[in-house]
């Protein structure tokens, strides 16, 4: 099996490959589960079949939405669901559909059938009762996922996840160096003032409107804070201004040295990643380890760029799917979660020609065919390794983004 | 009396129905967000905290400035230009020089230009003058010893003079085609003549005589030129600064703010911008009739003389340069869509592919498929309303045309993220979502006013004595209408289908919102594409986006020719 997988992964025939192993593990999987929820499973299966589900996912990666698009191909042949991607430029497209759609009294039939979704944009979900669930624990594949009180796939941003979303792929701050112009590299908050000072105008970061900004003031509050343990509270006035302080202290002193005097920003991480291509700037970032990789396999970015992580770690979150309260394909919807939490699935997904992103499943719950299938991927110097990424640092509570945002603006916007 | 005159009463109701009514609601749902009344989060209560959020913004005044000088300044360059240019056509002296001798090719050349999307223009030019851009990496290294680009601010500069000038690039053919189709109406070749018989010299003649005549047939583009220069939020997103960044894109980002609430003070952004179209337009009315008062005196006065030679000089550099710059921001797309790398300081890409056209041979068809509905219906519908109005009007009597004008143009005077968000809350009540029906819909409110702009003039100007003379001679009126008056409007009436078709294809904002995401086009999968800052994608998307504009230019200006030549027969 896995020389097969491997031969035809070479030829680029993979895809085939799983839909006829899913095929043949799916009753499996199903016979393995207790036979109450399995009728329920079987209900959901039924109800499913023949729907399309309208995934809205931030369409500006390439990669991404050639996954989602292999990902249809797969729950069409396993579960004849189609998905449609409904690229957006902002996931809070997905979420202002949602609430016209309440404000109208519209509470069924919804237009948005799956979203993209994490942080800031799930806990208004979350708030304002936008969401379908708990539904997460009766997916038959939720058996992959370690679901214990406060693990990655339970928590996003500090918010409990409540069985509201489902977890598909890993993301981790981290930096992308041109490695032929940086070669000594800072790897702390601390070395990066030292290097911006003698590197004037090569470093900037995205405007803190964009959570790209933000997630790189974070990382650098985290690192710079008397006490990080603080950030996992919500932010008082008290709190938020001893725990910042060092943070505006070390902004100032670097501001100067950024790219445009620090007067002007790239618009996202996309951009920024364009200015290291452009050689303007030589250092961007990225919320994903596979960026490097991935930006060079496309063309997007130089051979010689590298990641490069913080000796302290770097936050590190989850992207999820959830559902809508009103989505029209819920049944469906479930069955396309559940095809994202198959090994199979996510393996393909880690491949670094398909998207590099790391799995979020528990390894420990794999048979020894899922576990190869992981460990035959093809390896790229970019593409750092989980050891290389060291320690994920946990995300503040999000009062601490929305305060961060408000006072960089009130102290650098004129 | 009403009685009597019942199909303009008809009709005027059904555009209402049409056009108006749903701006008014869009911008009273917007009205009540902005007071505080929001029911899907709760709120019921009237307020004013979300005005007091809004102007509590850092940098609010900084963005004011920057919008208005980047809005006021873009407009009065493109019409400056507009106008110089449109001088030049008719100007018979300067034909034996090179650039006299490029004169028949001047509308071709700026199709393309009038083609193509704001934001594949902004991305294009963006890439042109950046320090890391083209026309540095023509220069680099050995004339200018950068191995990196230097940190110069020549796109988003906090002045806002690369947008201006994005702006100017995307604008000038759109006024310059206005001007030459409005300038049919005038016997220019005639009047220029004269006045040169008493003394005049061209460009004193120009001013003297022509202007005064071509302005109040041009000020409703003018004022949707600057009403879109001010609110525009593609074009902002690329060229302009964006710390803090103009006023459109501060609603924008209220709006997409991750944070639900933020649409409270998002919509009293909305509000403010709306506010601030209204206020501009006055300004430069008043300005308008200022300079024309001035004009005036100086008429009187009878100089034959213009001794404005510095700003003719400028005009005539900046007309070609201008031009040059919107051809080479396509050019440079279009080879950036056949690029894998291009790094700096290479003048040409390092590795080509033809991967991204290959690619969307399998995605493209349902995007362009829904784009092409959408444009063909909305602009032959608005072409048709267009018609029926004006007709209705001739035969009825146009009393209260003046009235209504203002009225048709509101889609185009309020800026799309004032209403557009309230109008899909009040579709959805209505049960109308997503659906390519309701899209076209939305369409219709902005190619509606462009598919007016653009014919209203010349359709007005038309010599009632030709039609005169056909009923003397004894066909019915509907026959007169067909054969004489649609035919001698056959160029103007394709012009302004070709315009709806362009400015149907290029809405980002209404197809997205109103579609529910489900209506993909061309121009929606280029926008989430851009946000991922791809120039090859950019760069396919963009020139797909520009074709079909193109092709309808190319028909329209086709079109009336070969009816011509086939009537000559």
């Amino acid at each position: 099996m896995t020389t097969l997988l491997n031969y035809l992964r070479a030829t680029q025939l993979s895809s085939i490959v799983l839909i006829t192993s899913l095929g043949l593990l799916s009753p499996l999987t199903h016979a393995n589960v207790t036979p109450d929820p399995t009728t329920k499973w079987q209900q959901t299966l039924d109800q499913g079949a023949g729907d399309t589900v309208y995934w809205h996912a931030w369409g500006g990666d390439v990669r991404t939405n050639d996954f989602i698009t292999w990902v249809g191909e797969q729950t069409e042949i396993l579960y004849d669901v189609k998905v449609q991607q409904v690229k957006l430029s902002s996931t809070s497209e997905a979420v202002t559909q949602v609430l016209a759609e309440k404000a109208a009294g519209q509470d069924t039939d919804g237009a948005v059938d799956m979203i993209w979704i994490n942080g800031a944009n799930f806990l208004a979900m979350k708030q304002q009762q936008l969401l379908h669930g708990p539904f997460v624990a009766d997916l038959p594949n939720a058996k992959y996922l370690d679901l214990s009180p406060n693990s990655p796939a339970t928590v996003d941003f500090t918010e409990a996840v409540a069985g509201l979303e489902v977890p598909w792929r890993l993301a981790r701050f981290v930096f992308i160096v041109d490695s032929k112009r940086v070669t000594k590299a800072p790897l702390s908050m601390v070395q990066m003032l030292t290097w911006a000072k003698a590197n004037p105008g090569r470093l900037t970061h995205p405007v803190v409107s964009n959570f790209m900004g933000t997630t790189f003031l974070k990382q650098a509050l985290i690192e710079l804070t008397p006490d990080a343990s603080l950030l996992q509270q919500p932010a008082t006035e008290q709190s938020f201004i001893t725990a910042t302080a060092p943070l505006w202290r070390w902004y100032d002193a670097i501001k100067p040295h950024l790219w445009r005097a620090g007067k002007n920003f790239p618009e996202n991480e996309s951009i920024q990643q364009q200015m290291l291509s452009d050689g303007v700037i030589d250092i961007a970032m990225a919320f994903d380890p596979a960026a490097a990789a991935a930006g060079i396999a496309s063309g997007l970015l130089p051979t010689s760029a590298r990641i490069l992580v913080p000796s302290q770690g770097s936050l590190g979150n989850v992207s999820f799917v959830a559902i809508p309260y009103n989505a029209s394909h819920k049944a469906a919807a479930k069955l396309v979660a559940n095809f994202l939490l198959q090994p199979e699935t996510q393996a393909h997904m880690q491949n670094i020609n398909v998207l590099g992103s790391f799995s979020v499943l528990d390894s420990t719950q794999f048979n020894n065919t899922q576990a190869l299938a992981f460990a035959d991927l093809p390896k790229s110097e970019a593409l750092p390794t989980l050891t290389d990424l060291g320690p994920t640092l946990l995300e503040p509570h999000a009062s601490w983004s929305v305060k961060l945002k408000q006072q960089w603006s009130q102290r650098y916007s004129q | 009396m009403l009685f009597n005159h019942w199909p303009k009463w008809l009709i005027l109701i059904a555009l209402g129905m049409i056009i108006l009514l749903p701006v008014v609601v869009g911008l009273g749902e917007a009205m009540r967000a902005a007071f505080g009344i929001l029911p899907a989060l709760g709120r019921h209560s009237l307020s004013i905290d979300a005005w007091q959020q809004l102007l509590q913004l850092p940098g609010l005044i900084s963005s004011l400035r920057l919008t208005l000088f980047s809005g006021f300044a873009a407009t009065i360059i493109a019409l400056l230009l507009a106008v110089f240019g449109s001088s030049w056509v008719y100007n018979k002296s300067s034909k034996r020089s090179f650039l006299g001798s490029l004169k028949p090719l001047a509308q071709p050349i700026i199709v393309p230009i009038l083609a193509a999307p704001h934001a594949a223009i902004a991305i294009g030019l963006a890439f042109l003058i950046a320090p890391s851009g083209w026309i540095a990496r023509w220069f680099s290294p050995w004339l200018t010893a950068w191995n990196l680009p230097p940190d110069w601010a020549t796109v988003q500069d906090l002045w806002g003079l690369s947008l201006t000038l994005g702006l100017v690039i995307k604008e000038l053919p759109f006024l310059w085609l206005i001007c030459l189709v409005a300038l049919k109406q005038i016997d220019v070749t005639k009047q220029i003549s004269l006045a040169q018989s008493m003394g005049y010299s061209h460009s004193a003649a120009w001013r003297k005589v022509i202007v005064p005549q071509l302005y109040p047939l041009i000020r409703l583009p003018v004022m949707v030129v600057l009403v879109y220069a001010l609110s525009t939020v593609d074009m902002a997103q690329i060229l302009g600064p964006n710390n803090p960044p103009t006023l459109a894109l501060v609603t924008m980002r209220l709006y997409n703010d991750a944070n639900v609430n933020m649409l409270l003070p998002a919509s009293a952004a909305a509000i403010s911008l709306a506010l601030l179209m209204v206020m501009s337009i006055l300004l430069w009315e008043v300005c308008v009739r200022g300079l024309m008062l001035i004009n005036n005196v100086s008429i009187r006065s009878g100089g034959r003389i213009s001794k404005w030679t510095l700003l003719t000089a400028t005009l005539t550099t900046a007309l070609p340069m201008s031009i040059m710059l919107g051809l080479l921001s396509l050019l440079v797309l279009a080879i950036w869509s056949i690029t894998w790398r291009w790094s700096f300081p290479e003048a040409w890409p390092t590795s080509w592919s033809y991967g991204y056209w290959l690619a969307l041979l399998t995605e493209w068809p349902l995007a362009l498929k829904h784009s092409l509905m959408t444009a063909l219906i909305s602009s032959g519908l608005a072409l048709t309303l267009a018609v029926i109005w004006l007709e209705v009007q001739d035969r009825f009597g146009g009393h209260f045309y003046r009235a209504t004008l203002w009225l048709i143009y509101l889609p185009l005077l309020v800026p799309q993220i004032a209403f557009l968000y309230g109008l899909k809350v009040s579709f959805l009540r209505l049960g109308l979502n997503g659906s390519i029906g309701t899209v076209i819909w939305a369409h219709l409110l902005f190619v509606f006013p462009y598919v007016m702009l653009s014919l209203v003039d010349s359709w007005r100007a038309l010599d009632q004595r030709y039609l005169s003379v056909a009923s003397s001679l004894g066909p019915s009126s509907w026959t007169c209408f067909w054969r004489i008056k649609l035919s001698l409007l056959l160029r103007p009436l394709m012009i302004a289908w070709a315009i709806g078709m362009a400015v149907s294809i290029s809405q980002y904002l209404p197809t997205l919102l109103i579609g529910a995401g489900r209506v993909e086009s061309l121009t929606t999968e280029a926008v989430s594409l851009a946000s991922g800052a791809d120039r090859r994608l950019v760069g396919v998307y963009g020139l797909l986006q520009a074709l079909v504009p193109l092709l309808a230019y190319s028909f329209a200006l086709m079109l009336p020719r070969w009816v011509a030549l086939k009537n000559m027969k």
